[in-house]
């Protein structure tokens, strides 16, 4: 289920502007990926171009190639529909349908892929999805109600049920406990920890000691400066990058002596 | 909290209410008064004008379809409301039911499908529409409209004929309630979709890009984000429009030719809306006529009312799931 991504001399464009430069790198599959660097330095936008959801910016554009397995992403006859099946993503803030209960969330984009679900099949998917984001027991007893009633870790968590349910292969996460507090952030920690089993896993985090615990491997973005576009400075295994990094500017940014 | 603290806080100047925060309160409460003291004096107005044709009236106000409200010899006052107040509810329900569908359509298209530019210009001339005056729209309706519409009236009747709604023979003349329902959905159009597009045009980034990241096509975007979040919002503007097609009397005055009946059939003349009938009948209406016509518009003020009061509890049934 779980795919790689080969992503190979890409380039963002907002405009005429150009926000990501030359960025090559492999994300591989059943791990954790993050990616780390100041605000500002392209790798939330990085994140969305992996599921072309930079589309919905108007202007923004992409050059190079995004491989999913043997799927070209950006081919012209693949359809970013498609895509976006295969590779799901979180949000900075948790964002269920505020019109829906809860298990009306979660079964949201499976019911897209299959409009005449029976209700056992779609019973089955909640369950299994609330279960899979450890949400299960705290929501059994109140499945029918608002999800936008649940706290805000628990609506974090009810938004990667709704991901999950659509049985991706990939899940990007951006900045998905920046709005969270330390008991919720955790409790997403360690569902990252039980996804990467199944799934693919990319996180975008501003927290270092939150890439340093959850990811297997970590990408450095950085700014060459103001007006500059963002570049992938230096990526490897999540323990070498944040003990003896190669470049000297990821070992700044991660000891603090930075800008 | 501050002027009872004051002793506390003593650095903290005492909470003197100034001359223009006073003026501005008792402006604002005055303005809020003012829409209260009109409501019940139109309201007032109404009743008291209506007491004397009413209390000489010899038939049930309410169910009867007669209308000879002044005496005269060997004439008994006789009138009611019942064929009237059907002929608005109808003539409005029938421009809802064209105009909404559309009006969401192209408030969809001017926020989510159309080309920047384009959905300017659209929107503009949405709104030029409801610049037109109404008699204008009466005038198109009855020399243009109603001719253009025979050869579908005729198609409706030969094949929806087994519906009663739609029963011929045809009116020759054209001037029946599915003429005046059309051109009152011209007229709320654009009510209804600057509401429609200025609610879709509000949902929030977050919850279309939730749609999107789930693999929504953009139609599919639009019915799990765009739509419950606007429902509220759409629905406001169907029954603002609604409210205009009740009232609407001049564009129905001149296409609905001058009867009254009950009457489902929308291809035939016979329906009188309330609103149409008080232009039509005022000019020679004298003493107890002229009470008879203000007690039928005391009874479309009640419509228009409940049809508000309607609007506001579909509108707020959900709101546990409105955040």
């Amino acid at each position: 289920m779980a795919k790689r991504i080969d992503v190979s001399d890409l380039n963002v464009y907002y405009g005429d502007f150009k926000a990501v430069e030359d960025v090559t790198m492999t994300i591989e599959p059943r791990s954790v990926t993050a990616f780390i660097g100041s605000s500002g330095c392209g790798k939330s936008t990085f994140l969305r171009t992996l599921n072309r959801m930079h589309e919905v910016t108007p202007g923004a554009r992409v050059q190079g190639k995004v491989m999913l397995d043997n799927l070209d992403v950006y081919d012209p006859s693949v359809d970013p529909v498609a895509v976006r099946r295969e590779i799901g993503m979180v949000f900075q803030r948790a964002n269920p349908f505020p019109t829906m209960s809860i298990y009306d969330n979660v079964i949201a984009g499976a019911k897209l892929n299959n409009q005449r679900m029976s209700k056992r099949r779609a019973d089955e998917i909640v369950e299994r999805s609330l279960r899979d984001a450890n949400l299960w027991e705290e929501v059994k007893d109140r499945l029918h109600k608002p999800g936008a009633g649940l706290s805000g870790g628990q609506q974090q968590r009810l938004c990667i049920a709704r991901a999950t349910a659509v049985e991706p292969a990939v899940l990007l996460m951006d900045e998905p406990c920046s709005a969270l507090d330390p008991i919720s952030t955790l409790a997403i920690e360690d569902l990252i920890a039980k996804l990467k089993e199944n799934y693919t896993i990319v996180i975008v985090t501003h927290n270092m000691q939150q890439a340093a615990r959850v990811s297997d491997r970590t990408a450095f973005f950085n700014l060459a400066g103001t007006g500059q576009p963002g570049r992938l400075i230096e990526m490897g295994d999540t323990n070498k990058i944040f003990t003896k990094p190669d470049q000297k500017e990821t070992e700044n940014y991660i000891t603090g002596r930075f800008g | 909290m501050t002027t009872t603290d004051s002793s506390t806080t003593a650095e903290v100047p005492k909470g003197r209410r100034r001359l223009g925060d006073i003026a501005f309160a008792n402006t604002a409460r005055g303005a809020g008064l003012l829409i209260l003291a009109i409501l019940a004096g139109v309201a007032i107005f109404l009743v008291v004008q209506s007491l004397s044709s009413l209390t000489a009236n010899e038939a049930n106000f309410f169910t009867s379809t007669e209308w000879s409200p002044e005496s005269g010899p060997g004439d008994a006052v006789r009138f009611g409301v019942a064929s009237l107040a059907f002929g608005t509810v109808l003539a409005a329900a029938i421009a809802l039911v064209l105009a909404t569908p559309v009006a969401i359509g192209i408030a969809l298209f001017i926020v989510y499908y159309a080309p920047r530019r384009l959905a300017a210009l659209l929107g503009y001339l949405v709104d030029l529409l409801a610049a037109i005056p109404s008699v204008v729209y009466g005038l198109w309706g009855l020399v243009y409209l109603v001719d253009q519409l025979q050869p579908i009236y005729r198609f409706l009747a030969a094949y929806l004929g087994w519906i009663p709604l739609f029963a011929g023979p045809v009116s020759t003349t054209g001037r029946t309630m599915l003429s005046a329902g059309i051109v009152l959905a011209v007229m709320i159009l654009p009510i209804i979709t600057a509401m429609s597009r200025d609610v879709f045009a509000q949902v929030p980034q977050a919850h279309r890009e939730a749609a999107l990241a789930l693999g929504a096509t953009r139609w599919e975007m639009i019915r799990t984000a765009v739509l419950p979040f606007g429902r509220p919002g759409v629905i406001g503007g169907a029954m603002l429009g609604m409210g205009r097609a009740l009232g609407e009397t001049m564009a129905v005055a001149m296409i609905l030719s001058p009867s009254i009946a009950i009457s489902f059939n929308l291809l035939q003349s016979g329906n009188q809306t309330i609103a149409a009938h008080i232009a039509l009948q005022y000019p020679e209406a004298t003493g107890t006529g002229v009470s008879a016509l203000i007690a039928i518009g005391l009874v479309l003020f009640a419509i228009t009312l409940v049809v508000n009061m309607a609007a506001r509890f579909v509108v707020s049934r959900r709101k546990e799931f409105t955040e």
